[in-house]
C-alpha cells in the first residue's frame, strides 16, 4: 500500500497519552497510548472484558481518565469537550436513539446541539447512510440494522474528523457488514480519522489499516494490521488419505510443525465442512508447495490444504508468552 | 444563550412526546370527576339536613366543635386545633359570608388545599423521576453527553424545562377542577369574598390581620405557592433522578418520603425538630387558610425557607453529581 508511506505525515487527529483508570479499587485501564491519524482506519482490538469500552467511554468525555491525557485536534477531551468533541462523532456500544420520536426527530434532537447544522445537513447524512425511506417512522419500529444506520447518521452530523465506531458490526447480516465497511472505507479516503473496535480478529483485519491489540486493560501492540497479523505464524490445515502417513511425514518434516488439535485455536467458524480428522502444522507459506509434492510423491492423496489465521486468543497467547510486549 | 434555548426545545419535545405528561393529565381528568362526585354528594346531604341555609351548618359545625371541647377523651392537640377552626368560622358567620359556598371555583380551592402534600407532587414527580433516569436506563444519555455540549448545562436545561412542567401540572389541575366541577356546581364564584391573614397564636386566633380576598386572587396565590412548593419536590425528584438510574426507583424512593411526610403531619406537634423536614412544610397553602401548623412556631416565611434550603440542597447534589460522575452504563 502506498499510503504506508504517507500515513506518518498526516495530521494526528486523536492522540491518547498514558491513560488509566481505576474503578473502585480496581485497575480496569493500565496504561494505553496510541495516535490515529487523519484518514486511516485505525482497529481496536480486544476480548470482552479487556477494557475497549471503557476506553472509548474515555474518549468521548463519558468516563474520566484517573491520569493521562486525551485530545482530539489539539483540544483536551476532558478539559474542553465542548472544544474537543466538536470533532467526534460516535456511537458507544448500541447506537441507543430516543425510540418515541422518528428517526428525523432524532437526528434534529442532536443537530439542534451543535450550532451551524441545517435540515440540508440532516438530508444530507439521511441519504449518505441510505434511510431516505424510513426516516419519518418512530425508532420503535427500526431493525437494529437500520438503527445502526441512524447512529451513523448522529455520528456524521457534525462532519467528524474522527469517527468512533464501538463494535459496528453487532447485529448486521454479512452483506450489511460487507457495505459498512465499504462505507467505513469510504469515509477514510475523505481524510476523516476512523476508530473502531472489535473482538473478532477477521473483522480488523478485513477493515482497518492500523490496529491497536488491549488485554486486561493494556495495549500490546500498536503496528499496520499486515505486520502484527499477517507476518506471524500461519496455520495450514491437510486433509489427506491415509492421514496416519501423512502425519508421520509432516511429523518428520522440518519446514511443519505439528500441532495438537485442541493447542491450535482454530476460529470454529473455519472448521465448518472439514472432515472429522485432519492435520494442523504451523508452516511457512513458501514450504506448502514442497511439502505438498512430497506427500503426492510418496503416495499420499492431498485432498485439501487450507491457510487459516490464527484467532485473537492464539495472538494473543503467542504475544504474551513471546515476551512481545509487557 | 442559543444554545441553551435550543436545548431547553429539545428536552421540552421529550417531555410532549413521551406518553408519560399524558398520563399525568388523563389520571387528572379522571380523578376530578370522581371527586366532584363526592363533593356534590355531600353538598346534597347537608342541603337536604339544614334546609339550604349555609348558617345553620356553620352554626351546626361550630356547636359540634364546643361540645367536642368539652370532652376528655379528646387530646389537648386536637382541641387546640378545633378551638381556632371554630374561631375562623364564627369570623364567618359573624361577616356573613358561606366559606363553603358551592361552585367551581370553591371546589378548585378546596381541590388544591388538598393535594397540595400529596396529589400533586405525586404528578410531578412523574415528570421528575424520569427525566434524567430515562436517559439512563435507555443508554440514550451516552449520545446526549458525547455532543460538544457542557455537561451542566444539559442538566440546566432539563431542570429549566422540569419547573416550566411543574408549572403547567399545577395550573392544569387548577384548570381542569374548575372546568369539570364547573359542569356540576357552576362557573360562578370568581369575586366571591374569602377571608385570609388568620394569626394563630397559641390557641387564640387573631384577627386584627384579617382582610378580604376575591376568589381569583386566593386561588390565583394559592397556585403560587403551590408551584413553590411542588418545585421543591420536584427537586428532590431531580436529584433521585440524577443518582439512581431506574425511573422506577426513583419514583418510589420519593414516593415514600412524601407518604411518610404525611403520616409524621399528624405526629409532629409532638415532635418539634420535625418542622425542619421538608414534608411538613408542604403545604403552605395552609397559611393562606389560617389552618394551624402542625409544629408551633412555624410560620409561612420559615416553611419557605426550610423548603428553598432543601431544594437548594437537592439541586446542588444534582449537578455536582451529573457532572462528575463516569457513565458506566
Amino acid at each position: 500500500m502506498e499510503s504506508e508511506h504517507t500515513l506518518a505525515d498526516r495530521p494526528v487527529i486523536l492522540s491518547v497519552k498514558q491513560i488509566k483508570k481505576k474503578i473502585g479499587r480496581k485497575w480496569i485501564i493500565h496504561d494505553v497510548s496510541f495516535d490515529v491519524r487523519a484518514g486511516e482506519i485505525f482497529g481496536f482490538l480486544g476480548p470482552n472484558g479487556s477494557g475497549k469500552t471503557t476506553t472509548i467511554r474515555m474518549l468521548v468525555d463519558l468516563i474520566k481518565p484517573t491520569s493521562g491525557h486525551i485530545q482530539v485536534c489539539g483540544y483536551d477531551v476532558n478539559r474542553q469537550p465542548e472544544k474537543a468533541l466538536r470533532f467526534v462523532g460516535s456511537i458507544v456500544e448500541n447506537p441507543e436513539m430516543y425510540n418515541y420520536l422518528t428517526g428525523w426527530e432524532n437526528l434534529e434532537h442532536f443537530a439542534r446541539m451543535v450550532p451551524g447544522i441545517d435540515s440540508i445537513r440532516i438530508h444530507e447524512v439521511v441519504n449518505v447512510v441510505g434511510l431516505t425511506r424510513r426516516i419519518h417512522d418512530k425508532v420503535k419500529t427500526y431493525s437494529l440494522g437500520m438503527r445502526q444506520r441512524l447512529g451513523i447518521a448522529q455520528a456524521l452530523l457534525v462532519q467528524p474528523k474522527l469517527l468512533i465506531l464501538d463494535e459496528p458490526t453487532n447485529g448486521l447480516d454479512p452483506l450489511g457488514i460487507k457495505e459498512l465497511r465499504g462505507f467505513i472505507r469510504l469515509l477514510a479516503d475523505s481524510g476523516m480519522a476512523v476508530f473502531v473496535s472489535s473482538h473478532l480478529l477477521s473483522e480488523i483485519q478485513l477493515m482497518c489499516d492500523r490496529v491497536a491489540i488491549i488485554s486486561n486493560g493494556r495495549v500490546l501492540a500498536v503496528d499496520d494490521v499486515d505486520q502484527l497479523l499477517t507476518g506471524r505464524s500461519q496455520y495450514v490445515i491437510w486433509i489427506a488419505e491415509p492421514l496416519d502417513k501423512a502425519l508421520q511425514m509432516l511429523q518428520a518434516s522440518e519446514q511443519a510443525k505439528v500441532l495438537e488439535a485442541d493447542k491450535a485455536v482454530i476460529d470454529e467458524s473455519v472448521l465448518i465442512g472439514l472432515p472429522e480428522h485432519f492435520i494442523i502444522t504451523e508452516t511457512a507459506p513458501e514450504h506448502i508447495s514442497g511439502l505438498n509434492q512430497a506427500l503426492t510423491d510418496a503416495g499420499v492423496a492431498v485432498e485439501g490444504i487450507q491457510r487459516v489465521v490464527p484467532t485473537l486468543e492464539q495472538l494473543f497467547l503467542e504475544m504474551t508468552e513471546g515476551g512481545h510486549i509487557e | 444563550m442559543n444554545n441553551m434555548l435550543a436545548l431547553i426545545h429539545n428536552e421540552t419535545l421529550k417531555v410532549l412526546k413521551k406518553k408519560r405528561f399524558y398520563v399525568v393529565m388523563l389520571i387528572l381528568v379522571i380523578l376530578i370527576p370522581v371527586f366532584t362526585y363526592a363533593q356534590m354528594k355531600i353538598a346534597q346531604n347537608s342541603r337536604e339536613k339544614f334546609d339550604q341555609d349555609w348558617r345553620r351548618e356553620i352554626t351546626q359545625q361550630i356547636t359540634d366543635y364546643q361540645n367536642t371541647l368539652g370532652s376528655d377523651r379528646i387530646p389537648e392537640e386536637w382541641k387546640k386545633f378545633r378551638r381556632i377552626m371554630l374561631q375562623q368560622l364564627q369570623y364567618y358567620l359573624d361577616h356573613d359570608v358561606n366559606p363553603n359556598e358551592p361552585n367551581g371555583v370553591t371546589f378548585t380551592r378546596t381541590f388544591m388545599d388538598n393535594s397540595v402534600n400529596l396529589f400533586i407532587p405525586l404528578l410531578v414527580m412523574a415528570i421528575a423521576s424520569d427525566i434524567v433516569s430515562s436517559e439512563r436506563s435507555t443508554g440514550t444519555i451516552k449520545m446526549l453527553l458525547t455532543r460538544p455540549v457542557r455537561r451542566w448545562k444539559i442538566l440546566m436545561s432539563k431542570w429549566l424545562v422540569l419547573m416550566l412542567f411543574t408549572g403547567v401540572v399545577v395550573l392544569m389541575t387548577a384548570l381542569l377542577s374548575y372546568l369539570i366541577s364547573g359542569a356540576v356546581f357552576g362557573y360562578g364564584g370568581w369575586n366571591f369574598p374569602l377571608f385570609t391573614g388568620f394569626n394563630v397564636s397559641g390557641t387564640n386566633v387573631n384577627v386584627e390581620a384579617v382582610h378580604m380576598l376575591p376568589s381569583w386572587l386566593y386561588l390565583l396565590m394559592q397556585c403560587g405557592l403551590i408551584w413553590f412548593s411542588s418545585i421543591v419536590v420536584a427537586a428532590l425528584g431531580f436529584m433521585i433522578s440524577v443518582l439512581v438510574r431506574s425511573t422506577a426507583a426513583s419514583i418510589v424512593t420519593l414516593m415514600a418520603t412524601l407518604i411518610a411526610g404525611t403520616i409524621l403531619y399528624n405526629m409532629a406537634s409532638a415532635w418539634p425538630t420535625a418542622k425542619y423536614l421538608f414534608m411538613i412544610n408542604l403545604k403552605l397553602t395552609d397559611y393562606l387558610a389560617g389552618t394551624p401548623a402542625p409544629v408551633e412556631g412555624m410560620s409561612l416565611l420559615f416553611s419557605l425557607g426550610v423548603l428553598s434550603v432543601w431544594g437548594a440542597a437537592a439541586l446542588f447534589i444534582a449537578f455536582r453529581v451529573f457532572t462528575k460522575q463516569d457513565i458506566l452504563n
